[in-house]
């Protein structure tokens, strides 16, 4: 924008439009604001300097003027507010139907694994123009994914999933940060994301022979034995899968959670953590035998027997990806 | 004014004068000379924190990391952070201008507690010695806010040491709150009811809570995030079943609150600067008491915005941004009534009243711009990038620290008994001022083009704006260097100080500079409201000031 001395940050997304038109109002109003106080400070400080022979005149104060001063800019600021919860209400909920990308965050690089299998360090490759929803954990520390030119961040946490998504609008090339502190390189884990032309990405994504995400997932499942009690019909010691992801599941304590990656993730790690209704906690641990990279591998398995019909993620619940504590 | 003791000498005897050699010093319970052992341990962590921050400023002038290794960068951020923080902008202004100035603005001989207060000093200084002991040994690179499980699990750092330095400083902290506490309800002179205490004291009535409701929380955070590193007991780290998100909710529980204890008493110098040298009461003191004591409750109520893209559940993000905007409406109120207090005034600008208006006009470029950052639209974009870092300076130092050189600078005279030169004293808060915003002002770009925090090397298209920053600091470390040399120098040639130079309201000002050991030699009974400056009249001209004795 300015040549060699940007002072504004490239944009490149659907939401870097919705986040700068709300930031361009915050500068305005606050930028009148601070013009406001220093005008009448600069007036005051001239206008009543001491002069001779003149001395000041005492005011207690005003109810109706702390009144308005307290009002005025609390309702200016729910505006900031309510618009603020709409753009951040849009950020949290990942569209039905987007590409999906696995990440595993590590000191430090940044590991992604495509649906097809294709995998990238510290390089992303996405389409322009399609909704892409990132699925992120860490193998060690706390990171934080952070695209400037799409003007979203997400902390990428150990033990669990984080999610977050984008639409890109403009091909080109990208800073990818890891804005959480996670030690000596921290400064080192940055990476590009690269938005394509969907036609140059149907052809990256095509370059070679991988084996589908969800397929490398079916062959674990049963390789690890899970398809012994997770049968495809009622006789199975574990529930059955199909059609389960996105569904809200009724637990042996009563409470009911949503299906989605997260629990699934923690149903292999710690199977006793909840319990489905009417089956016995007889399940093992895979603590420590799975990577996160197979564990994405399950979990994309799981989704996908889904099924075509009842869509991909039917997670439209802002609150997916979010603490299980709060 | 109340007839001096005079001493065997001849000389008139003051607290400064009441006992000499090292023991008469690290054993005394005066409150006043407590204050002036804090003033110099505070001002030796200052200058070592000052320090780190210009090696991170000269390593930020290139792209590359150039000038240290990534780790040693790692550690200069981290304790710039912890020093500043811990042992610095928290203590600063209670400890030192409190210290000194609550009891004789509530007309008392001393504080409540005179042997905890001196408990309090040395508790900071055994703090203080770890955090040395700290930086000696190899140093520590957790960042200032310790995040698990990079802390209790990854480094190999000093973390334990540090960690422990930042508990035994936090009791200073809570007994220096509960001290003032105890003095401000039991210790006030006949008549010197709540509605006339001065604002300073109400700050610091307000700070204090904080500091003894939340400071022993981070205590117990440190002491799990020790017990998780040293025996691995599973509290943060998830692989070990514990959860990291748990540090966080404990760690700003008490560091959000933190921030008001650095800026409210802040606040309470800026009140009574800007009344004295308005010669006017102060507008809407109701108003302003009831906003320190709401800031102080709210401030409590809004620590999960510091947590926005942490993966918090999104209707909590909502919570925790309305109370933040709540917490706003205070902060608002005083700038509000510090500017209206001017009206119909009768200003002058002596040093003092610079740095009052440095610190409104700073104030105001902080606090607005936590209104971005309590916005849930644009947070996400800018969190841990370097529009937080601009943020949280321009309320820490251009907010705390220009009212502690304003507030320094005004009770100097009662302080040592001499005035300090005025021109170099305006010369140094306009050099401050520049410097400042040469410094911080670029970060603000910095941020919202997405440049992170804690980047040891960054991509060349941020260099011009960080030249500019590294640049401002220079100017910064010039202007705090100032007042430093001639504070020292007057103490032995600046012009002998009377009672109250500028004419002041305040109890603090009714006797001698410096004053007698306990302060008053009468038991003064207060008839008047704070800030009477319609009975006081103006500043007296420079020539006409009588000399003291």
């Amino acid at each position: 924008m300015f040549g060699h001395f940007p002072l504004w940050p490239e944009s490149a997304s659907t939401n870097a439009g919705n986040v700068d038109a709300l930031y361009i109002f915050l500068l305005l109003v606050s930028g009148i604001m601070t013009l406001l106080i220093f005008t009448v400070l600069t007036i005051f400080a001239v206008r009543f300097r001491k002069r001779r022979g003149q001395r000041a005149v005492q005011i207690e104060g005003s109810h109706h003027l702390e009144i308005t001063w307290s009002i005025i800019p609390f309702c200016v600021m729910m505006v900031f507010y309510i618009w603020g919860v709409v753009i951040f209400f849009q950020q949290r909920t990942p569209p039905q139907d987007a590409t999906e990308v696995y990440t595993v965050a590590k000191q430090w690089m940044w590991k992604f694994e495509h649906q097809g299998g294709q995998r990238e360090i510290n390089e992303l490759h996405v389409p322009v123009g399609r909704d892409v929803k990132m699925i992120m954990t860490s193998q060690d520390v706390i990171h934080s994914f952070f695209v400037p030119a799409f003007r979203i961040k997400q902390d990428v946490l150990p033990g669990r999933y984080t999610t977050l998504w984008f639409h890109a609008t403009k091909p080109g090339t990208y800073h990818l940060f890891c804005s959480q502190y996670c030690g000596t390189q921290h400064s080192g884990m940055i990476g590009w994301i690269t938005v394509m032309e969907p036609r140059e990405y149907e052809a990256w994504m095509s370059g070679g022979g991988n084996q589908p995400l969800a397929v490398t997932g079916e062959k674990l499942f049963s390789e690890l034995g899970c398809v012994t009690c997770h049968r495809s019909d009622t006789q199975g010691r574990g529930p059955n899968l199909a059609g389960l992801f996105g569904k809200s599941v009724l637990l042996e304590d009563g409470r009911t959670v949503t299906a989605d990656e997260n629990y699934i993730r923690e149903s292999i790690l710690e199977p006793g953590a909840k319990i489905v209704r009417g089956f016995k906690p007889v399940m093992p641990t895979f603590q420590g035998q799975v990577s996160d990279e197979q564990l994405n591998a399950l979990v994309d398995y799981v989704k996908s027997l889904a099924g075509p019909q009842s869509g991909r993620p039917a997670n439209t619940d802002p609150v997916a990806g979010a603490s299980p504590q709060l | 004014m109340a007839t001096a003791v005079v001493s065997d000498t001849g000389e008139r005897e003051t607290y400064l004068n009441a006992g000499y050699g090292l023991k008469s010093w690290l054993l005394t319970v005066d409150h006043k000379r407590i204050a002036l052992l804090y003033l110099i341990s505070i001002t030796f962590f200052f200058f070592i924190g000052g320090f780190f921050a210009l090696l991170i400023r000269l390593e930020l002038l290139t792209p590359a990391g150039e000038l240290v290794q990534s780790d040693t960068y790692n550690k200069l951020f981290t304790m710039h952070g912890q020093v500043m923080v811990f042992f610095f902008v928290i203590p600063g202004v209670p400890a030192v201008l409190g210290n000194f100035l609550i009891p004789l603005m509530v007309g008392a001989k001393d504080l409540a507690f005179p042997r905890i207060n001196l408990l309090s000093w040395y508790l900071y200084v055994i703090g203080g010695i770890l955090m040395i002991y700290t930086i000696l040994n190899g140093g520590v690179d957790t960042g200032w806010t310790f995040y698990t499980p990079l802390s209790t699990e990854f480094l190999k750092t000093n973390v334990i040491s540090a960690a422990l330095g930042i508990f035994v400083a936090g009791f200073s902290s809570i007994l220096t709150g509960l001290n003032f506490i105890v003095t401000i309800h039991r210790m006030r002179a006949p008549g010197m009811t709540w509605n006339r205490l001065p604002l300073f004291v109400w700050a610091h009535y307000a700070t204090s809570i904080i500091q003894v409701l939340g400071t022993p929380v981070v205590a117990i955070t440190i002491v799990l995030v020790a017990l998780e590193r040293l025996f691995h007991l599973g509290v943060f780290n998830p692989a070990l079943g514990g959860d990291p998100l748990l540090f966080q909710h404990l760690f700003w529980f008490y560091s959000h609150p933190a921030v008001y204890i650095m800026i409210l008493p802040s606040m309470g110098v800026v009140s009574e600067i800007v009344c004295c040298f308005s010669r006017k009461r102060i507008f809407g003191y109701k108003a302003m008491t009831l906003a320190v004591v709401g800031i102080a409750v709210i401030g409590f109520l809004v620590w999960a915005h510091h947590m926005f893209v942490a993966g918090i559940s999104v209707y909590a993000a909502l919570i925790f941004s309305l109370l933040s905007y709540f917490v706003a409406v205070p902060s608002a109120i005083k700038v509000f009534n510090w500017t209206a207090t001017m009206y119909k005034g009768s200003i002058t600008y002596q040093t003092p009243m610079l740095y009052a208006f440095g610190f409104v006009g700073l104030f105001t470029i902080g606090g607005l711009t936590g209104l971005f950052l309590a916005c849930l639209g644009v947070d996400p974009h800018v969190h841990d990038t370097y529009f937080v870092i601009a943020h949280f300076h321009y309320i820490m130092v251009g907010g705390m620290v220009m009212a502690y050189l304003g507030g320094m600078h005004f009770w100097w005279p009662k302080i040592s008994g001499r005035m300090y030169p005025e021109g170099w004293g305006k010369l140094a808060a306009l050099i401050v001022f520049i410097g400042f915003n040469l410094t911080f002002f670029p970060q603000f770009i910095l941020g919202y083009m997405g440049m992170p925090r804690r980047y040891h090397s960054y991509p060349a298209e941020f260099q011009i704006l960080n030249v500019l920053s590294t640049a401002g600091a220079t100017i910064l470390a010039v202007g705090y260097l100032l007042p430093m040399v001639y504070f020292v120098w007057s103490m032995r040639y600046g012009k002998p100080a009377p009672a109250n130079p500028w004419n002041a309201a305040g109890l603090e000002w009714q006797t001698d500079s410096p004053p007698p050991t306990f302060n008053f030699d009468e038991q003064p009974v207060v008839t008047w409201e704070a800030y009477n400056y319609d009975e006081i009249g103006e500043i007296p001209e420079r020539e006409e000031v009588p000399v003291a004795h």
